[in-house]
């Protein structure tokens, strides 16, 4: 992990009005790696996804990519950069099909008109690797199921060939079988080489298989964990607040330092 | 030579033999077409065909005069202006927004297209760009105001619908009504009719031509690049030849008379352009995605602000234009032309014709079945010396009709969606 991050944060401050969403925040994300961010309702996990993604674009801080300063104002100025995200809710338009959907925004064409041919094929071939079966790809996403929607968000991420995905809550609205679907997904992106930060309120996602755990409390860092040899116990009490910020930073490893 | 699905398409059938194999897979392609098209929302178009049939069906038995040559011929010039503002309609529409203002809008293009040709002595085509351009300058004010500051659409076409009535009004300045020009470019557009019959017969025949050549060549190239569904050939089949029977029967029909109107051959051309513009282009699937849902299209990259600035451009230019041939059948512009009958007129038929006022679902043809179904009955009315009153409650009750069904597609697709 002596590499550059793919993306990094750093002193990354957001308010809405008087309120502070985000204080002085880092965050490092390695290519390869899964990072979970984790935290209580409220602590500025979507805030901050909104910053990475250009949707709410941050007050003030560095971000970094690759080791250069970038700015992210809008979302395409992410998506050009190579990060994509999937959402848990308004992901989708409702009223457009399966292929409408993963291409919004990317749309193939051919001689200044849509391909259909094109996108179609692609579609089929992503929606194999991840073995999601859809029969029709022709009929509104409205009609399919959260677990497929998920699927087809993942999917969505990937079209652009991405080097950072950010999942928000990708497990909230799926059942166990589809879930243990998308956490292997995970972990094929992250075997790709991708930079994936997980956004969770599951720990046991989290330990499952994030590599690294951030936790945010009331807008601010609340400790780096390596998940694989911390126990889900300390975790949660920084997500709480029992543990405060002194006691968690003796135990991050010496590479956040 | 066994099928290797079981026989759903009836089992009194012989599945086995060959004959009946082609006929049951023949009928499971006509309900897949069907269930494909009522699922993907075109249960108001199906439903508007059937009530146009009727429509022309009791006028038709009622006074034999409604099928001639000559009323259908007139119908489908009368259809043009109003059609021509509706397909803007479509539009905004699509996006979950209405615009109040085209009637307005198309008043003032003829009435600037008139003032200056007629009264400053401006040529012909400078007048008509500059009607353009007021259309186009319009809807950029309003979609601006929609668009970056948030006001609802309704709120500022209603505005608009006064404001540039009210700009009409100043640019007649108190002359009730301008005569164009007889001779001119612009009464031209309603008033040509290509004599020769070839020229109907050969439009018939180049539309269903290059229909069937499109499908066709779209649905090999689907199968050269793998076992992607692909729309069958039997129904490319009947889709050709119901396009072929219906352009024919109106080449036949309009030869009767005096043959293609040039009016008539711009909307199709209008239609068929702007169909392929919102269908087959990234900028149309924006419009429709934008009419979904905003903040996934917002999130994927699509620039929210000027899709909708452009789309309520389209819809005030296209009223321009139906303005202009307004203007035109009638050789006047006048101070009256945007009466509410006409905002009516042009919403009711997007609507009609199976457009959704929920956004997101909807075509361009849906302006040419509304105006179809709405001239019609005001047609056969006339015909039959029915009061407008009469006319006006029963198109109310048209529009009523194929907005409820609208709102029922919506919540069956919803019901499946969530179920």
């Amino acid at each position: 992990m002596s590499t550059t991050p793919v993306l990094a944060l750093r002193g990354i401050c957001k308010h809405f009005g008087a309120v502070q969403a985000l204080i002085d925040v880092d965050l490092e994300i390695h290519a390869g790696e899964v990072v979970a961010l984790v935290g209580d309702n409220g602590a500025g996990k979507s805030s901050l996804v909104k910053v990475i993604t250009g949707v709410g674009p941050a007050d003030e801080g560095v971000i970094e990519w690759q080791g250069r300063t970038v700015r992210i104002l809008q979302p395409r100025d992410a998506r050009e950069l190579g990060i994509a995200a999937a959402y848990q809710d308004l992901a989708l338009c409702e009223n457009l099909d399966v292929i409408g959907n993963l291409f919004l925004g990317r749309e193939v064409r051919r001689l200044g008109v849509l391909n259909e041919v094109a996108m179609e094929q692609r579609t089929r071939e992503l929606l194999n690797t991840f073995s999601l079966h859809i029969p029709d790809l022709r009929v509104p996403v409205a009609s399919l199921s959260s677990g497929q929607r998920q699927g087809i968000a993942i999917c969505r991420c990937l079209l652009g060939e991405p080097e950072l995905i950010l999942l928000d809550e990708p497990t909230a609205s799926l059942g166990v079988q589809q879930s243990v679907q998308v956490l292997d997904y995970i972990e094929q992106l992250r075997e790709r080489g991708l930079g994936v930060m997980l956004i969770s309120h599951n720990l046991g996602d989290v330990k499952a298989v994030a590599d690294r755990a951030v936790v945010l409390r009331l807008g601010r860092n609340n400790g780096f964990f390596d998940v694989t040899t911390t126990s889900q116990e300390q975790i949660v009490s920084s997500i709480t607040g029992a543990t405060d910020n002194a006691v968690t930073r003796r135990a991050t490893p010496e590479w956040e330092l | 030579m066994t099928p290797p699905e079981p026989p759903s398409a009836g089992p009194s059938s012989g599945a086995t033999g060959s004959p009946g194999r082609e006929a049951g897979q023949w009928r499971k392609d006509l309900v897949e077409v069907a269930r494909r098209r009522l699922r993907g929302g075109e249960l108001g178009s199906a439903s508007v065909i059937v009530a146009l049939a009727v429509i022309w069906a009791v006028f038709e038995s009622l006074d034999t005069s409604f099928l001639s040559p000559r009323n259908l011929s007139n119908l489908s010039v009368d259809i043009v202006g109003t059609g021509l503002i509706a397909v803007g309609v479509v539009f905004v529409l699509l996006l979950g927004e209405i615009d109040l203002s085209v009637a307005s809008v198309s008043a003032l293009a003829a009435a600037v297209f008139a003032a200056g040709n007629v009264r400053y002595g401006i040529p012909e085509v400078p007048a008509v760009l500059l009607a353009l351009a007021v259309g186009a300058a319009v809807g950029a004010i309003q979609g601006f105001i929609v668009a970056k500051v948030g006001v609802p659409s309704f709120v500022v076409t209603l505005a608009g619908l006064l404001g540039w009535n009210g700009l009409t009004l100043y640019v007649f300045g108190g002359q009730g009504s301008i005569i164009l020009d007889d001779n001119g470019l612009v009464v031209t557009l309603t008033h040509y009719y290509f004599h020769d019959v070839a020229v109907a017969y050969g439009l018939a025949a180049f539309g269903t031509a290059a229909y069937f050549l499109l499908s066709y060549r779209n649905a090999r190239r689907r199968r050269a690049v793998g076992a992607l569904p692909t729309r069958g050939m039997h129904e490319i089949a009947l889709r050709t030849l119901a396009l072929a029977a219906v352009s024919f029967a109106a080449a036949w029909t309009l030869n009767q008379f005096l043959g293609l109107p040039l009016a008539l051959l711009i909307f199709l051309g209008f239609l068929v352009c702007l169909d392929v513009l919102l269908r087959r282009t990234t900028y149309g699937r924006r419009i429709f995605a934008l009419g979904g849902s905003v903040e996934p299209a917002r999130r994927a990259g699509i620039a929210v602000v000027s899709v909708r600035v452009s789309v309520f451009m389209i819809s005030s230019t296209m009223a321009a234009i139906g303005g202009l041939f307004l203007a035109s059948r009638i050789t006047s512009a006048s101070e009256t032309a945007s009466s509410g009958n006409l905002l009516m007129q042009a919403i009711a038929a997007a609507v009609i014709g199976g457009t959704s006022l929920f956004g997101g679902r909807g075509r361009t043809w849906s302006a040419l079945l509304g105006i179809l179904v709405i001239q019609s009955i005001a047609s056969g009315m006339a015909l039959l010396g029915i009061p407008v009153a009469v006319q006006l409650m029963i198109t109310g009750v048209v529009l009523l009709a194929a907005v409820i069904i609208d709102t029922l597609a919506r919540r069956t697709m919803h019901a499946h969606g969530w179920a």
